[in-house]
């Protein structure tokens, strides 16, 4: 459904997105991945036509993004990072401008318009104006337009962004019943987004792919070790550490800041191994007091490492970088994530 | 079609926001200010001429259409940046322009229907002028012909200087920079047959040829010159072109 080679768009210093190539099929739902500034969005606009490559083809059922842009506009739906509103229009008068420039006969439209306020949930904001609206019904009402005229195609940049856990549950709910009749591409730099919406994901950093996967090739392979993070209540520092590294399963033990007899560590296992009920007995019996014991979530950072390190690709110090202040960004939203589950 | 669906959103824009009214009511008011003192000035001097029993030339079309015409196009050069300026710095600030550059519609069917709407909101506002003339009418009886060639003129000069304005939107994000280059440029392009004044060499004719005052001079006295139809149209056209080509880089540098 959608073909991407060679990709490579440059702007007047920087190179955004370098070289990049994949294909995505009929009906799947893809995750794209990667930290601010990655080039997530600078693919979507070429694949949206906003603006054409400067190297590369890119493709959307068979239509060529620059040969034949009309066709493929007519096929793609597209949920800028921002939404694409006019606060002084109401909402049922904004989808219906939408519909006649997306050329849906105008005898279909206001039925169209109907269903999709419906699978929006937006029908009882119809006749408000949209900036008196919250941030997430706005965000309902800019996935409205992109799915307004039906398209084969629906890119979402950033659907999540901004909303609270509420409405981010709300608006993934949504997305994954789009899922089937559309074949999605959706931005995000939430990894736990991917897991739950995604079947495959196409991961990029500086600019470069880093990967594509499946979720469930990509979770299994990063799942592989587990990393736990145990606090004891101990004085001996280096007793608890020769301790918890005799435990079977353990490759790592890498003690972390103390103070006042709490004695944090985080522990990695060898691939494929549970440490967690090993690592808890080898203090009791050592008679100390257990104090904590979880597993920590993936940052971001790791799986990029992790994939970087896999492909034996070199990872910059740029990247880092990059991948360092988006930490605190996916850390927040993960935690999010833990709240909304529970 | 899709032009028209644009100029529709694009008017009834104007009518949401405070534009539309902010315009029409400074242009009725200070059109207004000059039709009133135009027209005092007819009836004193009338008066007068009948007191002294002087012969005085009575002819509503030369004292008080020809003045109030120059006059109102003056006034107009200082609306149209306010017309224009939103156009698409609007679009550009709040990302709108992505839904429309990304929806099956030509580039030109974007300018030119955001171009009609402005056009639309002069005329409206050319129109509620007509109310001053309409009074003319009750109370004299002024020749029509050359204040529908007058209006045409106002109309073409306009469009001219709309299309011009709605260039410049695209040039920037920024509202308040659009309108101020804006009003720049048709202040330049007013009052560019300043220079062929002072000389009447080639270059300083050609330049001063591009005036846009220069040919609504012939539209005020009546006259409908091909020449001047001609220019307005081409400055029409080449600004609607610029607008579409500079539309057109807004995809390779945004």
């Amino acid at each position: 459904m959608i073909k991407v080679e060679g990709l490579t768009k440059r702007y007047a210093r920087n190179i955004a997105v370098d070289n990049i190539s994949f294909e995505v099929q009929k009906g799947e739902v893809v995750g794209f991945l990667g930290p601010n500034g990655a080039g997530k969005t600078t693919t979507m606009r070429v694949l949206t036509c906003f603006m054409p490559p400067t190297y590369g083809t890119a493709s959307v059922a068979g239509f060529d993004v620059q040969q034949n842009p009309m066709e493929v506009k007519r096929r793609i739906g597209y949920l800028p990072e921002s939404p694409p509103l006019y606060p002084d229009m109401e909402v049922v008068e904004y989808l219906d401008f939408v519909g006649r420039i997306k050329g849906i006969p105008s005898a279909d439209l206001p039925k169209r318009i109907d269903e999709v306020m419906e699978k929006c949930a937006i029908g009882d904001v119809r006749k408000k104006l949209i900036g008196k609206l919250s941030k997430g019904y706005r965000q309902r009402v800019g996935l409205a337009q992109a799915i307004l005229h039906n398209p084969d195609v629906l890119i979402l940049d950033e659907p999540t962004s901004g909303l609270d856990p509420h409405q981010i549950i709300e608006t993934r709910d949504l997305i994954k019943g789009l899922a089937g009749a559309h074949t999605i591409i959706l931005s995000t730099h939430i990894l736990p987004e991917v897991e739950q919406i995604c079947e495959k994901v196409i991961i990029i950093a500086k600019g470069k792919l880093v990967a594509t996967d499946t979720v469930e090739n990509l979770t299994s392979r990063l799942r592989g070790s587990e990393t736990v993070a145990i606090e004891v209540l101990a004085t001996d520092l280096a007793a608890v550490q020769s301790r918890l590294e005799q435990v079977a399963g353990v490759s790592r033990v890498i003690p972390k800041e103390s103070k006042d007899g709490r004695l944090h560590f985080t522990v990695e296992s060898l691939e494929g191994r549970h440490i967690r009920p090993g690592l808890a007995k080898a203090v009791i019996d050592g008679g100390w007091s257990l104090n904590e014991l979880h597993g920590m979530a993936l940052s971001l950072e790791a799986i990029f490492l992790e994939l970087t390190a896999s492909h034996k690709e070199p990872v910059t110090a740029a990247l880092q970088e990059v991948v360092k202040e988006d930490i605190a960004d996916a850390a927040g939203s993960l935690d999010k994530g833990e709240e909304e589950s529970k | 079609m899709n032009t028209l669906t644009i100029c529709n959103k694009e008017l009834q824009s104007y009518f949401r926001s405070p534009i539309a009214y902010t315009v029409i009511a400074l242009w009725a008011l200070i059109g207004g200010f000059f039709f009133y003192f135009g027209l005092s000035f007819f009836v004193q001097r009338s008066m007068e001429s009948a007191m002294t029993g002087q012969a005085f030339p009575m002819d509503i079309n030369e004292w008080i259409v020809r003045p109030l015409l120059s006059n109102v196009n003056v006034v107009a050069l200082f609306l149209i940046p306010m017309i224009t300026m939103r156009l698409f710095a609007e679009e550009k600030r709040s990302g709108t322009i992505e839904l429309l550059m990304t929806s099956p519609i030509n580039d030109w069917e974007i300018v030119l229907g955001k171009w009609l709407a402005a056009v639309g909101l002069y005329s409206i506002m050319l129109f509620v002028s007509v109310l001053h003339m309409a009074i003319l009418f009750r109370y004299g009886s002024p020749d029509w012909r050359p204040l529908a060639v007058g209006y045409l003129g106002l109309l073409l000069q306009g469009g001219c200087l709309l299309a011009i304005g709605t260039f410049v939107s695209t040039c920037t994000s920024n509202q308040i920079v659009a309108g101020a280059i804006g009003f720049a440029i048709s202040l330049l392009l007013f009052v560019l047959n300043w220079v062929s004044e002072f000389g009447s060499s080639v270059t300083e004719r050609v330049i001063g040829y591009f005036s846009v005052q220069q040919h609504f001079e012939s539209f005020s006295k009546g006259v409908i010159d091909s020449k001047d139809i001609i220019f307005y149209v081409t400055m029409i056209a080449l600004g609607l072109f610029l607008t579409s080509r500079s539309l057109e880089s807004v995809r390779w540098r945004a």
